[in-house]
């Protein structure tokens, strides 16, 4: 097997995150799909690492899970204010700024 | 080319077997994540994904990673993410009313296009390209060789991000801190008796007490005969619907048959 069909695999699963964000309306999966399109980058990173011979791949990807959990923190926290004020976690309804 | 068994850059025949079973489910979990309804359907599903990047992480020469990607994400990050989905409501599922029109098809197309975009890129850049391997790199174990490098060259970004996380769980607990606005029967008495007079201590008077009607338009008597307007809605006397209450008096009449 080649070593790059990790790399696909990786922009395979990237590219159905983009999807997601863009297609699905209920903020938490939107979130989801966020935190999938950063687990492919995670997966490339590993596999660049093993290409190279190097370990600093994977201290891009350790790096990286480090910030996509202070992400996951907030986003959630404020999903969660969000809710509280307009009862709705979609994110068709946080459109005060429109008119 | 058509030696591929013997390429530098191809892989065990295991790390192969593996790869076409987990990756498969992998691309069928996140597909499955897009396509269901429940949230927490979605949840389930891109815990699958995670802990089948795990595995690919450890066959990868990665074990700290792959341990680390268990326990943060699949545990931690997961849990979070059901947790809020309890909170915010279970079954707030996804309009499918469109906002923008034609708005579904052409996001979905450029998606397309930019898998399109990074596929062939990658088709590019690193087919057939001649992995290194980390044996060398990982001579004295995965976790020491990362922990060399975290604690020497990337030292600096380490201790940045810790006050990132830092800031992001104050930033959480701001976020998520509400006041209580609900005050208790307790606090309500306490107040009426610290406030400045103690007219009102056992509360407004009600209207039509001691009056001639018990009617909301009548208002209250006090004690020396006068009218109480505070006993009135507000909304009454705006409008000026407010009958005057002269003191109860017993009729002439009986007084005769006494």
């Amino acid at each position: 097997m080649d070593i790059s069909n990790y790399i696909y695999l990786s922009a395979i699963l990237f590219v159905i995150g983009a999807i997601g964000v863009v297609v699905r309306r209920n903020a938490i999966v939107v979130f989801m799909c966020v935190e999938l399109m950063l687990n492919a980058a995670n997966l490339a990173f590993v596999t660049f690492s093993r290409i190279n011979g190097d370990l600093g791949g994977q201290i891009a990807s350790f790096f990286t899970m480090v910030v996509a959990a202070c992400e996951v923190v907030v986003g959630l926290a404020i999903i969660v204010t969000m809710y509280r004020s307009r009862r709705s976690a979609s994110v068709d309804d946080a459109s005060l700024l429109q008119r | 080319m058509f030696n591929m068994a013997l390429h530098v850059g191809s892989t065990q025949r295991p790390e192969a077997v593996l790869f076409w079973v987990m990756a498969p489910m992998a691309v069928l979990a996140a597909l499955g994540m897009l396509l269901v309804k429940k949230a927490v359907h979605s949840a389930l599903l891109l815990a699958w994904v995670m802990i089948t990047l795990a595995i690919f992480y450890i066959a990868e020469d990665a074990l700290f990673l792959g341990i680390v990607q268990v326990v943060v994400y699949t545990g931690a990050v997961m849990m979070l993410f059901l947790f809020i989905l309890m909170l915010v409501g279970v079954d707030s599922s996804d309009s499918l009313v469109e906002n923008i029109k034609g708005q579904r098809p052409a996001s979905i197309l450029a998606a397309l296009g930019l898998g399109g975009l990074l596929l062939s890129l990658i088709a590019r850049a690193v087919t057939n390209v001649d992995a290194v391997g980390l044996t060398t790199a990982n001579t004295a174990g995965n976790v020491q060789g990362i922990a060399q490098e975290l604690f020497t060259r990337y030292v600096w970004a380490f201790e940045v991000v810790s006050a990132l996380l830092i800031t992001a769980a104050l930033g959480a607990m701001v976020l998520a801190h509400s006041e209580r606005k609900h005050t208790s029967q307790r606090q309500l008495s306490v107040d009426r008796f610290r406030q400045g007079s103690l007219a009102q201590t056992a509360g407004l008077p009600a209207s039509g007490v001691y009056a001639r009607h018990n009617a909301v338009d009548v208002p209250a008597l006090l004690p020396d005969g006068s009218a109480a307007p505070t006993s009135i809605s507000p909304t009454l006397q705006a409008r000026g619907d407010i009958i005057e209450s002269a003191p109860f008096e017993l009729a002439p009449s009986v007084e005769e048959e006494n």
